[in-house]
């Protein structure tokens, strides 16, 4: 983000005429070094991959089938990416205003939680579309409060927000486990303590004509509005300006605290519609199979979206497709599951270290 | 002119010839690729966990072996929409016929679902669930009554402990895990009256460290035998033998982990149900809904005796696995509770679902299921 703003704001006399042309060349320099470093990723890969006496093209032959090649795999894909959209979005938004927050999981299970709670006396009463709208913000509102928490603690004590977040993130989880093996537990289903399903006819279906349930879709209209918000917006820019340098931000007479607040909540209102989406297009009610990792898995995918909005959906597209095709290549090729973890392992460290490429190479320098 | 028409109409009957060769050609082709079955599995953890799933693995590997039969594997799959979409993707891309879903919560929503979606292709999951008023026909439940094998292993450990007290790390108190404890204490009591079980609940299926710690307890409390039921056994057999006590296994053969004090284990034998179902495709003929039992089916086995086992305790499990093969009841009542209350009122059968039903510990039993 600093290096855009330096971009932008550097005082350079420029000819209208070069302006398309070198913004264009710097912009270049944002997808070319991530796709070099995967393609790099995917090569020190295949050497592993021949280390263990298997066939890299055949690999790729698979990821390919398994993640993209068919109807089937590409909506496979696209359904694997979308609560890892939202999760991103949860670590992506704190991280502009300065923060690590990697607490996305809590709030994803909490607000999952909630939005099966707040149905349970609902089903069967109000029709479901309302049903779903009041979930929907029950599960933004307490993941929004969730990660608020973390955000409060912040700016009011001082207290680390990426070990508040992961610790409530813990605590979230137990107060799910209380509920659903406690008061609201569904009595008739013995071995696995869940709440009460909310059944078929509340569930959210799927998009026409695809098997992609609508949090993919909420996740890029979110992903849009909030690039938007943080863009465009005297919000989005006292926030940018609170990231780059707190003090100074507090030296303007900026609202640090509440922006922090803010953002921490928005966060967690990402993660916590991620919760009502498992919920009510997956599960069909809250259990132990909400904190699935989701939370975790989305610190990833904003760190090499380099918390950007408008890049998460893609790097969770991809992400989406390689868990999808890990089953194909496991099947065909005999791989345990580790086999694409090391992948996703290659992918993010060569990624990270591309980071220190960025500048460093003339050709994709303004020229003046 | 002419030579152009008559290449063209050459080329065309050749052409038809040729489709009409291939046509005869491939039926028989393809008739034998109809008559071939594949079988996709999905397991919730690693194959070789030294539990539930690497049970599953071992038989998977011996129907392998069977002609006519490809099997397809996908492990460390979660219980969520990543298990509807593995099990569908072997359905579109692998071609799967059969789908044999290893973990409890599989089941609903995603099995049914999937089941519902896909009519021709057979579903079964491994824990007693299918309703056979509410769920698709095409799916199905199978299971092993594993308490029958932690029964050989009471009978082993109660001849080959010293201190007369068997130690049992228990994950939850269900019914499924409790009759496990029942069973050890009962087979242990019907070759050594002295013989008591001391149980340690960790709360869940997979807590490792606590694990540990309970198994440390269990043999600082005077135990010398420890056995389980827990998802990976590995960390209590390992923690055992570490500390020179003997050990019962469960799930798999935990044998390599306790070269030293291993006495027998319980196992599950899933190749009996998964390659009874091959055959039963092969043959054209539909699948049980409902496939369940214990050693009179077939259905589990004890591991290789170990180190551990005393030779007059080996010859009372062999005796004890023929009289359970010949369906002699491990529930011989009357039977107290811990609690000194009348819990089992009479002799019932092994597979009598009131033993489903358990929610106590037996007189003989140290600890609480609360």
């Amino acid at each position: 983000m600093s290096d855009v703003n330096l971009a932008q704001s550097a005082p350079r006399v420029i000819a209208p005429t070069a302006i398309g042309s070198s913004r264009w060349r710097s912009d270049a320099e944002y997808v070319v070094i991530p796709l070099l470093a995967i393609v790099a990723a995917f090569l020190l890969f295949a050497v592993f991959l021949l280390g263990v006496g298997k066939s890299p093209v055949e690999f790729v032959q698979l990821v390919w089938r398994g993640g993209f090649g068919t109807t089937f795999s590409l909506q496979n894909t696209l359904q694997r990416s979308s609560p890892l959209i939202l999760t991103a979005l949860a670590v992506a938004i704190p991280a502009r205003i300065g923060l690590i927050m990697i607490g996305g999981e809590g709030a994803l299970v909490l607000g999952g939680f909630v939005a099966a709670a707040v149905a349970i006396p609902l089903v069967g009463v109000a029709p479901p579309m309302p049903t779903l709208i009041a979930m929907a913000l029950a599960g933004m509102l307490t993941g929004g409060f969730w990660m608020g928490i973390c955000g409060f603690l912040r700016c009011a004590r001082g207290v680390n927000e990426t070990i508040s977040s992961l610790l409530l993130t813990y605590i979230g989880v137990a107060i799910m486990n209380f509920f659903v093996e406690g008061p609201l537990r569904d009595l008739s289903n013995p071995n696995k303590p869940s709440t009460m399903p909310i059944g078929s006819a509340y569930m959210v279906g799927p998009i026409p004509g695809t098997s992609v349930h609508w949090g993919f879709l909420f996740g890029l209209v979110l992903c849009f509005l909030l690039y938007l918000l943080m863009s465009r917006t005297t919000f989005g820019f006292a926030a940018r300006v609170t990231g780059g340098n707190f003090r100074a931000a507090l030296a303007q007479g900026l609202p640090v605290g509440k922006l922090i607040v803010a953002c921490s909540a928005i966060a967690g209102a990402c993660a916590g519609l991620a919760g009502f989406f498992e919920v009510a297009a997956i599960q069909g009610r809250a259990n132990a199979s909400l904190a699935a990792g989701y939370g975790f898995t989305g610190i990833l995918v904003a760190f090499l979206a380099r918390h950007n909005p408008l890049v998460i959906p893609p790097v969770a597209i991809m992400f989406g497709g390689i868990v999808a095709a890990g089953g194909l290549v496991q099947r065909r090729m005999g791989l345990p599951d580790a086999t694409v973890q090391v992948l996703e392992g290659l992918i993010f460290v060569v990624l990270l270290t591309s980071e220190t490429l960025y500048g460093r190479f003339s050709i994709f320098k303004p020229r003046a | 002119m002419s030579n152009n028409i008559i290449s063209r109409r050459a080329l065309l009957q050749t052409a038809a010839v040729g489709a009409a060769g291939a046509a005869i050609w491939l039926r028989p082709w393809t008739s034998a690729r109809a008559a071939e079955l594949t079988v996709g599995i999905v397991y919730v953890g690693a194959r070789d966990d030294f539990g539930w799933n690497q049970a599953h693995a071992v038989a998977i590997k011996s129907l392998k072996e069977v002609p006519g039969v490809k099997v397809v594997e996908e492990e460390n799959v979660p219980e969520t929409d990543a298990v509807s979409k593995s099990m569908e993707s072997m359905i579109n891309l692998d071609g799967a016929g059969l789908i044999l879903a290893t973990s409890f919560g599989y089941y609903s929503p995603f099995v049914v679902d999937l089941a519902k979606k896909y009519p021709a292709v057979q579903f079964r999951h491994a824990a007693p669930l299918w309703n056979k008023d509410k769920d698709p026909k095409n799916a199905g439940s199978y299971f092993g009554y594993l308490n029958q094998a932690h029964y050989i292993d009471g009978v082993a450990a109660g001849l080959s402990t010293k201190t007369n007290k068997i130690g049992f790390v228990a994950a939850k108190p269900i019914a499924s895990v409790l009759s496990n404890i029942n069973s050890v204490l009962l087979g242990a009591r019907s070759v050594n009256r002295q013989a008591m079980v001391q149980v340690i609940f960790t709360g869940d299926w997979s807590m490792p460290v606590r694990e540990a710690e309970a198994a440390n307890a269990l043999v600082d409390a005077g135990c010398d035998v420890i056995t389980c039921h827990v998802d990976g056994p590995k960390v209590v057999i390992e923690t055992a033998e570490k500390r020179g006590a003997k050990t019962c296994g469960h799930n798999a053969s935990q044998a390599p982990l306790a070269p030293k004090g291993f006495i027998t284990g319980g196992e599950y034998k899933w190749e009996t149900i998964y390659k009874g179902y091959a055959a039963e495709l092969a043959a054209g003929k539909t699948l049980p809904n409902f496939t369940a039992g214990g050693y009179e089916a077939d259905f589990v086995r004890n591991s290789a005796f170990g180190a551990g086992c005393s030779e007059e305790g080996k010859k009372a499990a062999m005796a004890a696995i023929e009289g359970l093969r010949a369906k002699k009841p491990i529930y011989a009542g009357p039977l107290k509770d811990n609690k000194g209350k009348v819990v089992i009122d009479k002799t019932y059968d092994n597979l009598d679902p009131f033993l489903d039903k358990m929610d106590y510990l037996l007189e003989g039993v140290i600890g609480s299921t609360t």
